[in-house]
C-alpha cells in the first residue's frame, strides 16, 4: 500500500513544484506556542548567513488542532514514548551492571540543555556525534551493553527523553568544535543538491517554497528541533534520520543509510539553521 | 513525466483511496449505508431530532489517522433529564462504528473527547439518546487532506 | 511498542459537588485489522475496546471503543464529585489484558 501511494505521490509532488499548480500562499500563524503555561521561541532572527531573515518552528504551519496537541504535555501524545524514555533511563542494563542513571543521576538536572546543543564533536570517532549515537556511545562504553540499531530497541524513546529535558531551550551548536565547519560545510552542500528521479533538493521545497501549500501539505522551513516528533501520520515518534530519508524517498533518490556521512553533515545543518528556535521535543506533526 | 492537469489530479484521487489511514478502501455505499441502519437501531424507532447535541470536529484533518473530535449534549444530568450514551459514527470508513459513550449522574456533563481515524473526507455523526427515550444528532463534515509528502 | 501504560489527569482536589475534567491517555497501537504486512497477509485486529471510570465504586462514565478510535486512545471528560474518593479507570484490551490507574481526589 505504501509502495502505491509512494509511487502516485512522486510524480505529483514533482508536477506541482514544476508546474506551480499547488504554489498557494498560505502564512504561517500569527501565534505563541506555550507548554505548560512554559513560552517557547517559535520564531528566532536567523545567524548570520542564513537565507532566511527569521528561523520559523514547523508548529507555526499547523493547523489550530495539531497545534493544540503539543501545547499540553498531558494531551501530546508523544510524552507516552517519553515516559517510556524515563523508565529506560533507569534501566540497569549491560555487562557493567549500569543504568543511565548510575552515572547521569536525575536527567532533569545532568541532561538539562544538552540536546540543544547536540551534534556536537566527537574526537573519538573523527565525527559529528548526535543524541542517538552518544547514548550507543555510552552503552557500548559504560555500560557494556549493546548499540541500538538504528530506531529499534530503546532509541527513540530515551532520545526524546533526553532531549525533551530541553525543552524551551533554544538550540544552538558550536561550528568551532574539531572540524565541525566541513561537516556544516558538508552539510549545506547536500541541502542545495537536487537528487532523484524528481530532481528536487532540500531547498526546493523548505526554502525555495516555503509557506506554499504542496497539494494540501503546508510547507514548513523543515526544521528539526521538536525531533523525535510525534506525527499523527504513524501515530509514534519519528526520528530525524527517519524524517531525513523520508524526504529522500520522496524524490525518488537513493536513500543514504541513517547515521551515515551524508545524513550526519545534513543534521549540523539542518540543526544550525534553526538556531535560535526553542527545543519543542516531542513535537506534534501531520 | 507528461502527465496533464487532469491526469494528475485522477492520480491524486487514487492516491486519497489509498491514503495511509489504516484502513483498506472499501465501497463507500456499503458504510453509510450501515450506518444509517446503526443509526436507526440507536434512535429505536424515534424521530431523529436536532438541537442539544454538538459535535465539534475540524473543518480539515490535516491527518486522517488522528482527527480530534468532541461532543456535549444540553443536559441537567439528574432526575429524569439525562444523557444516556452518544454513539459516534464514521459514514465513509469500513466500518461506521467508532465508540459509544455511557455517562451516569456522577458525569456531571454529558461531555467527552476523543481522537479517531477517518479513511476519508465523510461526515462524522454523533447521536445521543436521552433517558425519556428521545434522541438528537448532529453532522459534520470533516475533509481529509492527503499531504504532498508521505515522509 | 512496550505494554500499554495509562496516563490519567485529575485534580487533587475540589469543591464539594464541582464539575472536573478527567484526561486520560493509554499507549495503544490500536491494530484495527484492516491492515496488511508486508507479505500481504492481514494483520489481526486488537484494540483497546472498552474504558470504563468510577468514583468509589459506582459508575461514572464508560465507553465501548471501535478500531476507528485512534493509536494512544485519548479520552476526555466530566465527573461530579460529591465527597472526596477514588477514581478508578479501566481499559480492556481484546487479548484480555486489563489495565488500571487510580486516583484520589480530596473534597474541601
Amino acid at each position: 500500500m505504501n509502495n502505491i501511494s509512494l509511487f502516485i505521490t512522486g510524480p505529483v509532488i514533482a508536477l506541482a513544484l514544476a508546474a506551480g499548480i499547488a504554489a498557494v500562499k498560505a502564512d504561517p500563524v500569527d501565534d505563541t506556542l506555550t507548554i505548560d503555561g512554559k513560552e517557547m521561541i517559535s520564531r528566532a532572527k536567523a545567524p548570520e548567513g542564513h537565507p532566511f531573515d527569521e528561523v520559523m518552528s514547523g508548529w507555526l504551519f499547523r493547523t489550530a488542532e495539531t497545534r493544540a496537541l503539543e501545547a499540553d504535555t498531558f494531551v501530546n501524545p508523544g510524552m507516552l514514548e517519553v515516559e517510556e524514555g524515563g523508565a529506560i533511563w533507569n534501566t540497569v542494563e549491560g555487562t557493567a551492571g549500569k543504568s543511565c542513571a548510575s552515572c547521569h543521576g536525575d536527567a532533569a538536572e545532568s541532561m538539562k540543555d544538552v540536546g540543544a546543543n547536540y551534534p556536537k564533536w566527537d574526537s573519538d570517532s573523527g565525527r559529528p556525534i548526535n543524541i542517538e549515537l552518544q547514548i550507543n556511545k555510552c552503552r557500548e562504553k559504560n555500560m557494556g551493553a549493546e548499540p541500538y540499531a538504528f530506531d529499534k530497541g530503546g532509541q527513540k524513546a530515551l532520545t526524546a527523553y533526553v532531549k525533551h529535558q530541553s525543552l524551551g531551550t533554544p538550540v544552538s551548536i558550536d561550528l568551532g568544535q574539531g572540524e565541525m565547519q566541513n561537516w556544516w560545510d558538508r552539510g549545506k552542500e547536500l541541502y542545495y543538491t537536487r537528487t532523484g528521479q524528481l530532481n528536487l533538493s532540500c531547498a526546493s521545497c523548505h526554502e525555495a517554497n516555503m509557506g506554499k501549500m504542496i497539494r494540501a501539505d503546508h510547507l514548513s522551513q523543515g526544521q528539526i528541533n521538536g525531533f523525535p516528533t510525534y506525527r499523527l501520520k504513524q501515530g509514534k515518534l519519528i526520528s530525524v534520520h527517519n524524517r531525513f530519508r523520508g524526504c529522500i524517498r520522496d524524490t525518488r533518490a537513493e536513500m543514504p543509510k541513517a547515521f551515515s556521512d551524508e545524513l550526519m553533515a545534513l543534521e549540523v545543518y539542518v540543526t544550525w539553521r534553526g538556531t535560535g528556535l526553542s527545543v519543542e521535543t516531542p513535537a506534534v506533526r501531520q | 513525466m507528461n502527465l496533464n492537469r487532469r491526469q494528475a489530479l485522477g492520480l491524486a484521487t487514487g492516491a486519497a483511496a489509498f491514503a495511509a489511514t489504516g484502513f483498506r478502501a472499501l465501497p463507500a455505499m456499503a458504510a453509510a449505508e450501515d450506518a444509517e441502519k446503526k443509526l436507526m437501531e440507536f434512535a429505536g424507532g424515534k424521530a431523529l431530532e436536532t438541537g442539544r447535541i454538538t459535535l465539534t470536529a475540524p473543518e480539515i484533518a490535516e491527518n486522517g489517522n488522528t482527527v480530534p473530535v468532541s461532543v456535549s449534549v444540553e443536559s441537567a444530568m439528574e432526575g429524569d433529564d439525562m444523557v444516556e450514551s452518544v454513539m459516534l459514527l464514521a459514514e465513509g470508513n469500513p466500518s461506521p462504528d467508532v465508540a459509544t459513550f455511557r455517562f451516569t449522574a456522577l458525569s456531571g456533563v454529558a461531555a467527552v473527547t476523543t481522537r479517531m481515524r477517518l479513511a476519508k473526507t465523510q461526515n462524522v455523526i454523533a447521536v445521543a439518546r436521552m433517558k425519556d427515550g428521545s434522541v438528537y444528532m448532529d453532522k459534520k463534515q470533516v475533509k481529509v487532506t492527503i499531504g504532498g509528502c508521505g515522509g | 511498542m512496550a505494554k500499554s501504560k495509562p496516563r490519567v489527569k485529575v485534580p487533587k482536589s475540589a469543591a464539594a459537588g464541582e464539575v472536573i475534567t478527567i484526561k486520560t491517555l493509554i499507549s495503544h497501537d490500536m491494530e484495527s485489522g484492516q491492515r496488511k504486512d508486508k507479505d500481504g497477509n492481514p494483520i489481526p485486529r486488537k484494540i483497546i475496546n472498552k474504558f470504563a471510570c468510577t468514583f468509589n465504586g459506582e459508575p461514572v462514565f464508560e465507553c465501548e471503543l471501535d478500531p476507528a478510535i485512534s493509536a494512544n486512545p485519548y479520552l476526555e471528560f466530566s465527573a461530579k464529585v460529591p465527597q472526596s474518593g477514588t477514581f478508578k479507570f479501566t481499559w480492556v484490551d481484546d487479548d484480555g489484558s486489563v489495565y488500571e490507574a487510580e486516583n484520589t481526589i480530596e473534597v474541601q
